[in-house]
């Protein structure tokens, strides 16, 4: 296994990914609503350069969608759900698209769906969503999340079925509030799903934004956070597991653009089966006033059989130097015949030695994500994940 | 009592120019409470004697035959072998991502016993193998073998054996990359465990250095693949005075 932890000061190199050294800052990026802003991605930018673009060219389409998923659950007292424009949603201060398919998604989506959690609430359990596919048709969707002040939430997003679906989920997170936001990927096999996830954490506020993804042919997921105030805590989880075929690409990206502010990411992903794809990009840009912050940013990837690819690229750009700390560690490590050798030689049967060493390998992760509305439901995944190894 | 028997045993290796014969009619006979040396010089075939023994998939036996209490060994799956009684301390102990120390052990013991241990004696066994072989605590919640040094992989070996207590123990070379204290304290934990259970030990050096902490009952001196010389520990010493010198030029 290689492991490369980069102290503070270092704000730039690569992770074997290749001689490609992105020649822009991280926030030179475009942001916009507007579609036109975006030119349709070849497959050579620096953002869509790991990504399978040609499989997915109507999710850059500036045309309209109808279809819509399949939205079920039951809201507690002091959460509420209404449809509203995005003119409307832009009034609630979200951030802007930052690529052509989440500008298109937010555009040509029918409307917003709208979640608003009162201040001051303080849910004991958790708000489960059903958002089910319902056939290839191109989805658009746009949500929004509002959390009042010194409310408290957790927020469960569970996507089943056959979709190919575009999304920008918007979170706003007010001062002092505590958000933990779950979006599960429990596709069908040739559900297709591209989703920017943005985040403004409030005045001493609190996120832990969690994504699971285990099924689906292609899912690339962005979730990006900033801050509107000092004081903000965002943590950032991630569990996938890539299977022949699959391409699961997760992108993270931490503004740090207030000071006193804490951010940690930790990913982690097993690969199995020819073709089986995963992409971490952990970005984190320490803005001139980002005083006293602290990041960290943890990428590891198990690999279990031959013919699966894991890439892994963690950028720190570091612009004061006047921070509590930052850090990052990304590794791809295999499973190999002679791990199997060692558990067999101890009287362990194979199935439970892949199981051993997966379960052992998530459950770092898994102990942080601290949602019991999903536990059984993830272990329960990962073992299906297991009994469908190729081996 | 138990009895591991190996007869008349061929076994290649596969490499990638083709298979390559290592041992040419290996026979040995090991009961219970016995410790057998095998010792020869590099590239004898010892290690592959091991490995071949534990059921490593890289060697193939060509040829003979290993039972255990007259059950086929070569017949079983590499965790048949461990359940049926037979251990291998590896010279190159492997590390495996992702799991504990703690729970490979309360695994491997579950397997091996078919349940699993009554977690309060587990606990104070590990904690009192774990602090006579002087492994820090904090090991436990290590991955298996992860950044270990050369001691500390061999240490975590004797440790399963001392877990695991198999009817029968194959040490590969673990006398080699100690220094003095780390094979005091490794032969120690060997002797334990041949102390408190029956277990019959086939002990794998290319020096006489180990011997001197555990001593042997037999010793079998392995070249090219075959049984060259047997006898008792006084072979051992004609050994540490003369080296290996003499079978080898009466082999070439």
């Amino acid at each position: 296994m290689t492991d490369t932890t980069n102290p503070l000061g270092v704000s730039e190199h690569s992770h074997g990914a290749g001689v490609h050294v992105p020649d822009a800052k991280r926030d030179a990026r475009t942001r916009s609503f507007d579609v036109a802003d975006f030119p349709v991605p070849t497959g050579r930018e620096e953002e869509w350069r790991f990504s399978p673009v040609r499989k997915l060219s109507d999710f850059f389409a500036d045309a309209p969608g109808e279809a819509r998923l399949n939205v079920t659950g039951e809201l507690p007292a002091g959460v509420t759900v209404e449809e509203i424009s995005l003119d409307a949603a832009q009034e609630l201060g979200i951030l802007e698209p930052e690529d052509r398919a989440a500008a298109v998604a937010a555009n040509r989506t029918s409307s917003v769906t709208h979640y608003t959690v009162s201040a001051d609430t303080e849910l004991t359990e958790a708000v489960v969503i059903h958002a089910d596919g319902t056939g290839t048709d191109l989805v658009h969707g746009h949500v929004v999340v509002s959390v009042g002040a010194n409310a408290k939430a957790t927020i469960v997003v569970e996507h089943e079925g056959l979709t190919r679906y575009s999304e920008l989920v918007s979170l706003v997170v007010g001062d002092g509030a505590d958000l933990t936001f779950v979006s599960l990927q429990l596709w069908d096999d040739g559900a297709q799903h591209l989703g920017q996830h943005d985040a403004i954490v409030g005045k001493d506020a609190k996120l832990k934004h969690i994504v699971v993804t285990l099924g689906g042919d292609i899912v690339r997921l962005n979730a990006n956070v900033r801050y509107s105030a000092n004081g903000g805590e965002a943590e950032l989880l991630g569990l996938y597991f890539a299977d022949a075929g699959q391409h699961l690409e997760h992108r993270t990206y931490i503004d740090h653009n207030t000071a006193k502010a804490t951010s940690n990411v930790m990913y982690k992903g097993a690969l199995q089966g020819k073709d089986a794809r995963s992409v971490w990009i952990g970005d984190v840009l320490i803005r001139p006033e980002a005083l006293g912050i602290d990041t960290y940013e943890l990428n590891r990837n198990l690999i279990l059989t031959d013919g699966a690819r894991a890439d892994s690229v963690p950028n720190l750009e570091i612009e004061t130097g006047d921070i509590e700390g930052a850090g990052h560690a990304s590794s791809t490590g295999r499973f190999d015949e002679e791990h199997l050798f060692y558990l067999m030689s101890r009287g362990i049967p194979e199935d439970v030695a892949r199981q051993l060493v997966v379960r052992g390998f998530f459950n770092e992760v898994i102990q942080k994500i601290q949602v019991p509305e999903i536990e059984e439901v993830l272990s329960a995944r990962i073992e299906d994940e297991l009994s469908r190894s190729v081996l | 009592m138990s009895t591991l028997k190996i007869s008349d045993l061929h076994v290649s290796v596969n490499t990638e120019a083709g298979q390559k014969p290592i041992l040419n009619g290996i026979n040995l006979e090991i009961d219970s409470n016995q410790t057998h040396a095998i010792m020869g010089p590099n590239g004898s075939g010892k290690s592959t004697l091991a490995y071949s023994l534990a059921g490593h998939p890289k060697y193939e036996v060509t040829g003979g035959s290993v039972t255990l209490d007259g059950e086929d060994v070569l017949d079983m799956t590499v965790d048949e072998r461990a359940k049926a009684g037979l251990f291998l301390a590896m010279q190159y102990p492997v590390e495996v991502p992702g799991v504990t120390v703690t729970n490979f052990l309360r695994s491997a013991k579950t397997a091996i016993d078919g349940e699993a241990p009554k977690l309060r004696n587990w606990t104070k066994d590990l904690k009192s193998a774990m602090e006579q072989l002087r492994v820090d605590p904090e090991f436990a919640t290590r991955n298996v073998n992860e950044g270990f040094s050369g001691g500390e992989k061999k240490r975590h070996e004797i440790l399963q054996m001392e877990m695991l207590k198999p009817k029968f123990a194959v040490l590969d070379e673990t006398d080699s990359g100690l220094d003095v204290d780390a094979l005091r304290i490794v032969s120690e934990g060997v002797n334990r465990v041949r102390e408190t259970t029956d277990v019959g030990v086939l002990l794998i050096t290319h020096y006489t250095r180990i011997l001197r902490y555990i001593k042997p009952d037999f010793v079998h001196v392995i070249v090219k693949g075959k049984v060259a010389e047997e006898g008792g520990p006084e072979l051992a010493e004609r050994l540490e005075n003369e080296g290996y010198d003499r079978f080898l030029s009466s082999a070439v």
